[in-house]
């Protein structure tokens, strides 16, 4: 049988191999989700604080995450951190730190205008009942900007999901890492070894991706007032 | 009589449940009559409108302009919207244009007119609407009430034969309705032939050469508007001009 | 900092942002291409195509724009399509982007209110009529703001061109770093080439949207 080149992908463990190394950016996406989501929750709320110097901050902090790559962020703070720190940071807590810095961005913004887009009447009629100001927070405003919020939150995750692909730049071993050792060891008994590893790479993003980015659809439709 | 300019012939209309929201209605208007259709919301008034500018798909039944029928129309049913012009209940200027373009895209692009005869025109009727200095505005410098008369003359521009109004008052601050009906009052001075659903019962009563009132889906009473306000002879149209009436407290 | 340094080098930085913002325009520019074709082709249902187009969507909009560019600069040449780091960057940006593209100017055309087509229609309009007075032009307004938010997108991702060996700003960046350690440096302009072609084009952006948003509907 003439040799196809895709069975590259199911010599010893080399799925496994694979998985394991989209892993490691997956897990530096969780991380950094979880801190973005406390983080950016802080920062919604403290973005409506009708205060002219914070307002003027918030914006600048959203305006450098708008405009810069998050490579260039990662470079920043990878071999920036390294040299004047004096510590050597691990690729992956560099990664998280930036994730964390971009996360934290935008889901402020989103905890934000979803705070706003409550009706003030919301407000006021949680007062009207005699409510305090923090159950008011609590029992009305919190749940439904939560409701407001999780189709977006869910659609972030696929972007970082995605987006924690860069750190293969930085020098952290990850899936496309693991897939070039994949390669390079079958070089001679399988030339074409690349197509099917960067094939089988791209189809693993996709598995993982595309049910969150159904989800947030779904999610989208369900909570459409 | 002579020849009614639209019939409407057993019209039945559903929707995909199967519920009936137009059940077998039969209707004619002669040229220059104005006629009212009131009832309770839901009542299939506006479905019926649509249908006739075919706006909505029928079920079963025939329509007639000037005796040609067109419910089965397909390639040519923008000539029959044409002589039908129709006004909804807001936001239907196109906010891209300006108010001028909003009235001069349907003349020039569908009946191919001259622009600087549709201008001439256009500028008149703006006049006579007291809008002409809002011609080069944009629909959303305009107050409600200011659209809906331009959405008016935009409609009389394309010289139809029948003017459908679909409670076109229904989304206006109260105190925008009246300069919107005194344009329809003019008009029905004209002699325009005219279809009009409205809440609005004085209004009604002072424009309407007939009313019909429809609930259900049929049309339930057909009187003249006098007859009518003051002595339905159904009762569900009794039950239904009660509802704008409130007993007085007293203590 | 060594400003001597920064100077000699600037040449450098200024050739690759070039490259950078060349790459850039023609990818966003064949992506609005794709983009319009694709939501057309959803938009009126063409069979066959729409299924297509679909998928097409979906594979772009969930997976990395390196692993698309790995693909293509690593994993096609095996089966003897070759090419160069620039046709892999454009191809690779208007893969991604044109999916971008082809949602926001759909949901641009989602948007137009149903009474607007109507008000045409009873004008005695015909569909075709309809579509390029009214349907066009107000979904074309409607996307802009997408379209901004998806052309900055887009320029930023460019950035991971230096994977397919291409001498964009992060390549530079990298080997000074790598060849004079100096990280502070190198750095900084990398930051400043950055600012100097987004914050225009952010500027822009957020004009053109207070501006569209202004022109809506107003009431």
């Amino acid at each position: 049988m003439q040799n196809m080149g895709i069975e590259v992908l199911f010599k010893g463990i080399n799925s496994l191999r694979l998985w394991q190394g989209l892993w490691v950016t997956i897990r530096i996406a969780l991380i950094s989700m979880v801190f973005s989501i406390i983080l950016g929750f802080l920062l919604g709320m403290v973005m409506n604080i009708p205060n002219k110097i914070i307002k003027f901050i918030c914006r600048i902090y959203l305006e450098i995450v708008r405009i810069m790559p998050q490579l260039v962020l990662l470079f920043l703070v990878y071999f920036g951190a390294a040299k004047h720190l004096g510590m050597n940071l691990s690729g992956e807590t560099a990664a998280v730190i930036v994730f964390t810095f971009w996360g934290t961005a935008e889901m402020g913004d989103l905890v934000r205008s979803a705070l706003i887009s409550i009706p003030k009447h919301q407000y006021d009629s949680g007062y009207g009942l005699g409510l305090n100001k923090w159950q008011v927070y609590l029992y009305i405003i919190l749940p439904q900007t939560i409701r407001r919020l999780l189709p977006s939150a869910v659609n972030l995750l696929t972007r970082m999901i995605k987006t924690t692909s860069l750190v293969a730049l930085i020098g952290v071993v990850e899936v496309l890492k693991v897939g070039k050792q994949i390669i390079d060891a079958s070089r001679y008994t399988n030339p074409t070894a690349a197509l099917w590893v960067y094939g089988a790479v791209f189809f693993m993003y996709f598995i993982i991706c595309f049910p969150f980015s159904r989800l947030s659809r779904v999610l989208e439709k369900k909570f459409a007032d | 009589m002579g020849q009614p300019i639209l019939e409407v012939e057993h019209l039945k209309k559903s929707y995909v449940n199967n519920v009936p929201i137009l059940d077998d209605v039969s209707f004619s208007l002669q040229k220059g009559e104005v006629v009212v259709i009131v009832g309770p919301s839901g009542c299939g008034k506006s479905t019926f409108l649509r249908c006739i500018n075919r706006l909505e798909e029928i079920d079963t039944g025939v329509l007639k302009l000037n005796g040609v029928s067109y419910e089965k129309e397909k390639k040519n049913i923008s000539k029959v919207r044409e002589k039908i012009g129709m006004v909804f209940q807001s936001y239907d200027l196109f906010p891209n244009m300006t108010i001028l373009n909003n009235l001069l895209l349907a003349p020039m692009k569908v009946q191919k007119r001259n622009k600087e005869e549709v201008k001439k025109e256009a500028e008149q009727l703006l006049d006579r609407v007291g809008l002409l200095d809002k011609k080069d505005n944009y629909p959303r410098q305009l107050s409600g009430g200011q659209k809906q008369r331009v959405a008016i003359v935009r409609a009389m521009l394309m010289h139809p034969e029948i003017m459908l109004l679909d409670e076109i008052t229904a989304a206006l601050d109260p105190e925008m309705v009246r300069e919107v009906l005194q344009v329809v009052l003019e008009l029905a001075k004209t002699g325009m032939t005219m279809l009009i659903v409205t809440h609005e019962m004085e209004f009604a009563r002072s424009v309407a050469d007939r009313v019909i009132f429809m609930d259900k889906g049929n049309i339930v009473e057909e009187n003249t508007p006098e007859q009518f306000f003051d002595n339905p002879e159904t009762d569900r149209a009794k039950q239904f001009l009660n509802s704008f009436h409130y007993e007085t407290v007293k203590k | 900092m060594d400003f001597e340094f920064i100077r000699e080098q600037t040449p450098l930085y200024i050739e690759a942002a070039k490259l950078t913002l060349h790459m850039a325009v023609i990818g966003v520019l064949l992506a609005i291409v794709v983009g319009l074709v694709c939501s057309m082709i959803k938009y009126f249902r063409i069979p066959v195509l729409r299924q297509i187009v679909e998928c097409y969507i979906e594979l772009s909009r969930n997976t990395p724009l390196l692993i698309q560019l790995f693909f293509l600069y690593f994993g096609l040449p095996k089966i003897g399509i070759v090419l160069s780091s620039e046709q892999c960057a454009i191809t690779g940006l208007t893969f991604l982007g044109g999916s971008y593209m082809a949602e926001a100017f759909r949901s641009g055309l989602d948007n137009v209110p149903p009474i607007q087509v109507e008000s045409a229609l009873s004008l005695g309009m015909s569909k075709s009529q309809v579509f390029t007075n009214i349907i066009l032009p107000q979904a074309v307004s409607n996307s802009i703001p997408a379209f901004c938010a998806n052309a900055i997108f887009l320029i930023k991702e460019t950035s991971v061109f230096s994977a397919v060996a291409l001498a964009d700003l992060m390549f530079v960046t990298k080997d000074l770093i790598g060849i004079y350690y100096k990280t502070d440096e190198a750095l900084f302009m990398l930051v400043i080439a950055y600012l100097i072609i987004l914050l225009p084009i952010s500027l822009i952006c957020s004009f053109v949207e207070r501006r569209v948003r202004y022109a809506e509907y107003g009431d």
